[in-house]
């Protein structure tokens, strides 16, 4: 029987999907270090200039290895196969080099329009035709990442972050790979700054309110071990789906009668685009109306794109829950 | 149709020990869950809810609605599914005499995965479209299978619809992927589809399925001895005055109705058509008129105890059910034949 391959097809392509992209391909990632360290000289030189004629500006910068891949000159056609790293690109002032991107960069407006390719059915060559000098993946649909090695393109394959820190750590790497360095460190410092104002102002109450995060309606979740729950954890929220995930995997799929055991505060629906779930078509399955979150109208859609990608609009995601959740302490 | 002197056949202990293990498992379904409740409580609760009966369960709304709109809607409709899959796998392999032959052979999934992913494409993943569109793919691709199977000019033989169903299945399934590739935003839901939705299910889903599950069972019923006949060959039945042709199309037809509305509430659950009936034709013999009635019983008892195997053993994750299926099934089977003193025989 094809069954257990679909199985294992659609995990992937749930947890890949889900996440933005794959959080299932951990394995092809050997190492974190990277070299951004070469590239923090390159704001300073301005400040002395009596010191050794090293470089100007960002020509320093490179070569820059990251996960692996090393670009050699600062990229002027970069493909990204990733709705989050189009983000990011375009966030540290990158993404008027961006010539292609995949089928789910839906943002910013400018990314919609660059050329599209299709990520989960990749075609190494097709984009080694837009002769791009360099190629953003966090989710490789089988050998891209050595084709394309293979054809001379550096290509960096992303893993889905675990913590906010990752997802950081990945605005610089954006940052180092481009030479836009100074921007995406502005940019951590910045969304890192928007999130300590938001938690200075969270009530902290006795019992931290618990959570559901819906990523379609089978009830596939995350855990705290993912992006996602970072954000929540942020919010002071604490997930009920833990226990559920004995792998660690980061994405276990719930039953309806996990949920109903576990009664969470809060529901929150990150497939309200996708497949078009509502607060009342929630209420409507089987048994989740006596949920305590249902009843107290504590169920709230999510755009599950925001939701699902760790570029700079996670500080919007973690607004949207904080104000849902302490409406007095965060609301207008 | 005089079926009555069949009864009698089937074998008294036959009966016993399938009906005693559909019961076991039903309540086994329904008293197991990752929730932790009390046995007693939950089978008042379940007393409660026959007509005319009214007794005070102890529960809480949440937990009544755990035992009332989640377990045993789940039980009923594996119990459904179960039965209707094992009796139409039991039909088949009677029909086209091929030890092989299981409930999808004719295209009905490939057809049900075509269609569910159409609506599912056009009108979302929650659209009440999706098992109707999911029926209506299974039942145009077993038409599709009939007629391209008459196309040779030869009659329509159990060898040329086998290879048909082969063809229209191969073509469904690729129809499917290029749907699916062109619309890569759903892929999820269609995945999630195919690989079965009894965790999911609730009453509505029992309330599409029963119309279809009883006319198939029953149709397949009233044609056990016809299937007898027809097992000594296609020529030699129609000596005996039976033609087969048209029995084959009647028993097909209603097997493949049962199906698809299985495979339209429930996705795609394999195994139960082929290992059930080929178990009941090793103990206890291998007349359809045993076969098809202890079939359904055990294919019903055998579904619910997997589902009760595929929510419990990574509680509170699941696993998809055919998993379990084909997991607990194979080993069972190769056991029972490998005991049995009866050999290979259809």
């Amino acid at each position: 029987m094809r069954r257990p391959l679909l199985a294992l097809i659609a995990l992937t392509l749930v947890a890949a999907a889900c996440g933005d992209d794959a959080a299932t391909t951990t394995t092809t990632v050997a190492t974190t270090t990277t070299t951004v360290a070469a590239t923090t000289t390159t704001t300073t030189v301005a400040e002395t200039t009596t010191s050794a004629p090293t470089t100007t500006t960002t020509v320093a910068a490179f070569p820059v290895t990251v996960l692996g891949a090393t670009v050699e000159t600062e990229p002027q056609a970069i493909v990204s196969l990733s709705a989050t790293h189009t983000e990011i690109l375009y966030a540290v002032g990158a993404g008027d080099r961006v010539v292609a991107t995949d089928l789910f960069s839906d943002f910013p407006a400018a990314a919609a329009d660059t050329e599209k390719i299709d990520s989960f059915s990749l075609n190494v060559e097709a984009v080694a035709d837009l002769d791009p000098d360099l190629v953003l993946l966090a989710f490789d649909p089988g050998d891209a990442v050595d084709g394309f090695a293979a054809l001379g393109i550096p290509a960096v394959l992303f893993p889905a972050p675990t913590d906010l820190d990752a997802a950081f750590e990945q605005w610089l790497q954006v940052g180092a790979l481009t030479g836009t360095t100074a921007t995406a460190e502005g940019l951590v410092e910045a969304v890192r700054a928007e999130i300590a104002d938001i938690q200075a102002d969270l009530p902290r109450p006795d019992q931290a309110p618990t959570y559901y995060h819906e990523l379609d309606p089978t009830l596939f979740t995350v855990t705290s071990e993912t992006f996602v729950g970072a954000v929540y954890a942020a919010a002071g929220m604490e997930n009920v789906a833990d226990p559920a995930d004995e792998s660690g995997f980061g994405y276990p799929q719930l039953s309806a009668e996990f949920l109903l055991e576990t009664d969470p505060d809060y529901v929150f629906l990150a497939d309200s685009l996708c497949c078009d779930v509502t607060p009342a078509s929630f209420a409507e399955r089987p048994a989740l109306g006596a949920l305590t979150a249902v009843e107290e109208g504590r169920v709230i859609p999510l755009d599950d794109s925001v939701a699902s990608r760790w570029g700079p609009r996670l500080v919007d995601f973690l607004r949207t829950v904080v104000v849902a959740v302490y409406p007095t302490a965060f609301g207008e | 149709m005089t079926t009555g002197g069949g009864v009698r056949r089937v074998p008294v202990v036959a009966v016993v020990a399938t009906t005693g293990a559909l019961v076991a498992a039903a309540a086994a379904g329904i008293l197991i869950g990752p929730a932790s409740l009390d046995p007693g409580p939950v089978l008042l609760e379940v007393l409660d809810r026959l007509p005319l009966v009214s007794v005070d369960s102890g529960l809480t709304t949440r937990e009544a609605a755990i035992v009332w709109e989640l377990r045993v809607p789940r039980v009923a409709l594996g119990l459904l599914v179960g039965a209707v899959l094992a009796a139409a796998g039991g039909a088949y392999q009677g029909v086209f005499r091929n030890p092989l032959a299981d409930p999808y052979l004719l295209g009905v999934a490939a057809g049900a995965g075509f269609g569910a992913t159409i609506a599912i494409v056009s009108a979302g993943s929650t659209a009440a479209l999706v098992p109707i569109a999911a029926f209506a793919g299974a039942l145009g691709a077993v038409a599709l299978t009939y007629a391209l199977g008459g196309v040779g000019g030869g009659g329509r033989t159990g060898a040329t619809l086998l290879l048909a169903g082969v063809a229209v299945a191969a073509f469904f399934t690729a129809a499917q992927t290029f749907l699916q590739q062109q619309n890569a935003d759903t892929v999820r839901q269609v995945f999630a589809w195919i690989l079965g939705r009894l965790s999911t299910a609730g009453w509505s889903e029992v309330r599409l399925l029963l119309p279809y599950a009883v006319l198939s069972i029953a149709v397949v019923l009233l044609h056990r001895r016809l299937l007898d006949v027809l097992a000594v060959g296609e020529e030699e039945a129609e000596s005996l005055g039976v033609r087969a042709s048209r029995v084959r199309l009647v028993v097909v037809l209603a097997a493949t109705i049962g199906t698809a509305a299985a495979v339209a509430v429930s996705g795609l659950i394999g195994f139960v058509g082929i290992v059930v009936p080929h178990t009941i034709r090793l103990l206890w013999g291998s007349s359809y008129r045993v076969i098809i009635p202890i079939s359904a019983l055990a294919g019903a008892a055998f579904l619910v105890l997997a589902d009760l195997v595929a929510r419990t053993v990574l509680s509170p994750a699941e696993i998809p059910i055919g998993v379990v299926t084909a997991f607990v099934g194979g080993p069972f089977f190769a056991v029972v034949l490998r005991r049995s003193s009866r050999g290979w025989a259809l």
